[in-house]
């Protein structure tokens, strides 16, 4: 993780559209009265997934519309890592994990596929559509090597994969999400290996049921 | 009560307390960085850490472990020696060795600590963190790479000061303390995050390099800069006064003290008169003693007694304007002011002008209503103390004045004088809650007391504290704030005009008088005036640049002397060092004149002078004794003249807090606070 701080250079001001500010209104309303500088997390996050990352002017303005210090919200913005405090890629944004499960699993042959491709590490391309970093694990580990783009979990990432992945993305479309070898969620590759016992499921085992479990002894008769 | 053990003996303690409260009472010492006895718990420096049992196996962090009964408290056992050990290595990875450069060197808490658990090598390696330097206005220095995240100072300028402008940004090893963006303190109270902070990384920018704290003579005293007499320690070195501190006094001042207090010591060294004068061919020449007094008798005896004024400033001592009284008033002279400034207050009972509550005791006030008052511009700290008893959440708070940014929330009234008498009926949730307030306090500015009707706003403020009950059985809350920390001495010396005499603004009218004497008053338009200007003050100020003579004074800190604070408290203070060049004690330069105008004074010292003032005016010996400790009844009907207000809004007379008076304008330090809280310059400049 690298040091936070603000972009260097920023835009001269910031505006939510008033969807945006329609969200922000719904949050708002969430919180007891007084108590809405509580809704200044999601107000960070529809700034960043309005703008794509989190300009030093929206801070001013989600600050205003909680009547709170903008210091307060500096100090938020600064600490949690999801807020992107530097413009990242237009089209993809690419979160790769490189904690121990990933890395055993081929993530650095991912960040060899990211850095040739893309950019350096914490760097947007030189086009400005691309950027990737390399974060800490997001609990995919079943699925390792995972990286999140965009909003998304793309699991079971392989070298080959992931080019597939950048150049659909560059093409314009959106791939689904999930693993990219095709199993469903975490399940075992190639299918269950165990519970595979058909009796579990044809009823077979079933036995008739004595007294149901926990019930209270019958009392005496009224 | 409870009762623990702290390190084997056994001790009774208050429900509620924490471990490092117990161990305090039984006398142990326990280290630490971010625990302050004044701000809230956090837990985060880990320098605490004792052992407790019954317990788990492993050391606590005494500041937030709330203390229980039967518990044994051990403060200095090998696993608490080797616990502290360690967090020492690990506050000092990332601290530089600097000291040697270091402006906290021998006042520094990690170094003194260092002393008890540092290890005499280290283990560490790598680099070390570096932090990005850090603007924080004109007064705080910065050096955050020492700084050991302990937030003492975003606690205390969140809670204290209410200006929430510190923070803690980022996290893990890269957090840093930091304005929003480089701006500005814009609290009054900002510089006291210096003394908070226990190690380099705040530190003093006026007094950066300045001093060693051991070569400094260090004086006990009482401040002037407003009303309040907060305690103040004088740091001096040789005739320099170098820095001021603040002192623990629980009844004033808690330990806070606000900038202009802490600051304007600067001006004490520039602008300063330091030898007599004398108007020659317009223009002020320098003169011998003896010359300067010549001139002023001459035109002294020369005039009627009804043709001469004298008005005391707002920073005299009570024994200079005692002298000043006993020598003009034996002379005949009616016409003495105290109130530059026009204060309506004066005749009748002494309560009427005095803080009666206490500053303390307003703790106990559960609604409060500020007339004309701007309590943060005029007496910073004893905001502070509105807003503790405002986030206690038991104090609910209305102003009839200025809608200014008090750091609190209130119920605004209304703007002006009209509203006072308003407030009595007019059904509002705040009236009503003041009806039915047990401890009612009324806070008097100056703004609502200097106005031309203030004598009809007098009258309408005390009719409401009569129908609300301000002054009753065992609680009198009509206070009075002061701005100046002269005014209560004077008012409680009768330094008012007497039957036929001329107040302020009559003696500065032109053709009023013949000889006007100046006792340090500089807040008062002397354009007007013809007469013969006698000058007797510190500072080339006002009224030295309109003076025929000048008679050089003592600053504050260069003389003993009393001051009676706004609640009537005498408090004493002390000479840190001597008078300018031939500059001399106020009250002997008035003797001396005395002798020259053939009206000599039966006291040659100063102890002569303070027995006189003492039998003469008894509420002066009582030294720090606040008279509001015991309510005393205060008859408000006999207050002002029942009339018409005029409907302009209260304004405070304090309109640029760093700026009021001439040590703080001779202040090059308050000079540049003053353009950065007006916008004119920015902090990172």
């Amino acid at each position: 993780m690298s040091v936070r701080r603000l972009a260097k250079d920023q835009p001269a001001a910031f505006e939510f559209t008033p969807e945006g500010l329609e969200k922000a209104a719904w949050w708002i309303a969430k919180f007891p009265a007084g108590r809405q500088q509580s809704a200044v997390i999601p107000l960070l996050w529809l700034v960043q997934k309005q703008e794509g990352w989190v300009p030093e002017p929206a801070l001013r303005v989600v600050a205003s519309l909680l009547s709170m210090p903008v210091i307060r919200v500096l100090e938020i913005a600064t600490f949690y890592t999801m807020f992107q405090l530097s413009p990242v890629g237009t089209v993809a944004h690419i979160q790769l994990c490189g904690t121990t499960p990933c890395m055993l699993r081929g993530a650095n042959a991912l960040k060899g596929v990211l850095a040739a491709r893309v950019c350096a590490k914490d760097h947007t391309s030189a086009d400005g559509r691309f950027s990737w970093e390399e974060v800490e694990c997001m609990g995919a580990c079943a699925n390792a090597p995972m990286a999140a783009i965009n909003d998304y979990y793309y699991e079971d990432l392989t070298p080959e994969a992931l080019e597939a992945l950048l150049e659909a993305f560059a093409a314009g479309q959106t791939p689904g999400p999930g693993s990219a070898i095709g199993r469903q969620g975490a399940a075992p590759e190639g299918g269950a290996l165990t519970l595979t016992d058909p009796t579990l499921y044809d009823g077979s085992r079933a036995r008739p049921l004595g007294a149901l479990p926990n019930t209270p002894a019958p009392g005496p008769a009224q | 009560m409870p009762r623990a053990k702290v390190n084997g003996v056994e001790i009774e303690f208050e429900g509620g307390m924490t471990v490092l409260q117990v161990a305090e009472l039984a006398g142990e010492e326990i280290p630490r960085f971010c625990y302050h006895e004044r701000l809230s718990i956090a837990g985060n420096c880990r320098m605490c850490l004792v052992e407790v049992r019954p317990g788990p196996p492993k050391p606590q962090a005494s500041c937030a472990l709330p203390a229980a009964d039967g518990q044994e408290i051990l403060t200095n056992s090998p696993m608490v020696q080797k616990a502290r050990q360690g967090v020492m290595e690990f506050l000092l990875i990332n601290h530089p060795l600097d000291c040697p450069i270091c402006d906290q060197g021998g006042e520094c808490d990690l170094q003194d600590q260092s002393i008890g658990y540092g290890r005499d090598e280290t283990r560490y390696g790598e680099n070390k963190r570096a932090v990005e330097e850090k603007q924080m206005g004109p007064l705080i220095k910065t050096v955050m790479t020492r700084c050991i995240q302990c937030t003492r100072c975003v606690r205390f300028i969140t809670e204290v000061a209410g200006v929430p402008d510190i923070g803690l940004i980022s996290r893990g090893e890269d957090v840093e303390i930091t304005t929003y963006l480089g701006k500005a303190v814009a609290s009054e109270l900002s510089a006291n995050v210096i003394d908070l902070c226990p190690v380099g990384a705040l530190t003093s920018k006026p007094y950066a390099f300045n001093a060693r704290p051991w070569e400094l003579t260090k004086t006990q005293s009482v401040d002037v800069m407003d009303a309040l007499g907060s305690a103040i320690r004088i740091d001096a070195r040789g005739p320099a006064v170098l820095r001021i501190l603040p002192r623990t006094n629980d009844a004033v001042n808690e330990e806070w003290i606000s900038d202009k207090t802490r600051y304007a010591c600067d001006g004490l060294a520039r602008q300063r008169l330091d030898r007599p004068m004398v108007r020659q061919d317009g223009k002020l020449k320098p003169a011998t003693w003896a010359e300067a007094f010549a001139a002023v008798a001459a035109r002294i005896k020369a005039a009627s007694p009804d043709r001469i004024g004298v008005i005391a400033g707002d920073l005299q001592d009570a024994e200079s304007m005692k002298v000043a009284l006993d020598l003009f008033r034996s002379l005949g002279v009616a016409s003495l002011d105290c109130r530059q400034d026009g204060l309506t207050l004066g005749q009748g009972p002494r309560e009427s002008w005095l803080f009666n509550s206490t500053i303390e005791g307003l703790e106990q006030a559960d609604v409060i209503l500020l007339v004309g008052a701007n309590p943060r511009l005029e007496a910073p700290v004893l905001n502070a103390r509105i807003r503790k008893l405002w986030l206690a959440g038991k104090t609910r708070i209305g102003v009839i004045g200025e809608r200014a940014d008090l750091t609190y929330g209130y119920d605004h009234l209304g703007a002006g004088p009209s509203s006072i008498a308003g407030l009595r009926d007019d059904g509002s949730d705040f009236a009503a809650a003041l009806k039915a307030a047990r401890r009612p306090a009324i806070i008097i500015g100056q703004g609502a007391l200097t106005r031309p009707d203030s004598a009809a706003v007098l009258a309408a403020i005390a009719a409401l504290g009569a129908a609300v009950g301000v002054v009753r059985e065992g609680w009198n809350g009509w206070n009075v704030l002061h701005t100046a920390a002269a005014r209560v001495a004077g008012l409680d010396l009768g330094f008012i005009p007497a039957a036929g005499g001329l107040n302020a603004a009559e003696m500065t009218a032109r053709g009023a008088l013949d000889v006007l004497v100046l006792l340090g008053a500089d807040e008062i338009d002397l354009t007007g005036t013809d007469a013969f200007v006698v000058y007797l003050g510190t500072h080339g100020d006002a009224g030295a640049h309109r003076a025929d003579v000048i008679l050089p004074g003592a600053a504050y800190t260069e003389k003993n002397g009393l001051y009676a604070n706004t609640e009537g408290r005498v408090q004493r203070g002390e000479r840190a060092v001597f008078p300018k060049g031939e500059a001399k004690e106020d009250w002997s330069i008035l003797r001396a004149l005395s002798d020259h105008l053939g009206a000599r004074l039966p006291y040659d010292t100063l102890e002569q002078l303070r027995s006189a003032l003492f039998a003469d005016h008894p509420t002066f010996g009582q030294i720090d004794y606040a008279p509001g400790s015991t309510p005393a009844a205060l008859d408000l009907a006999g207050l002002g003249v029942a009339g018409a207000v005029a409907p302009t809004p209260f304004g405070s007379p304090v309109k640029v807090f760093h700026l009021t008076n001439p040590i703080a304008r001779a202040s090059v330090t308050m000079a540049e606070c003053a353009a950065v809280a007006s916008g004119l310059k920015l902090a990172a400049e």
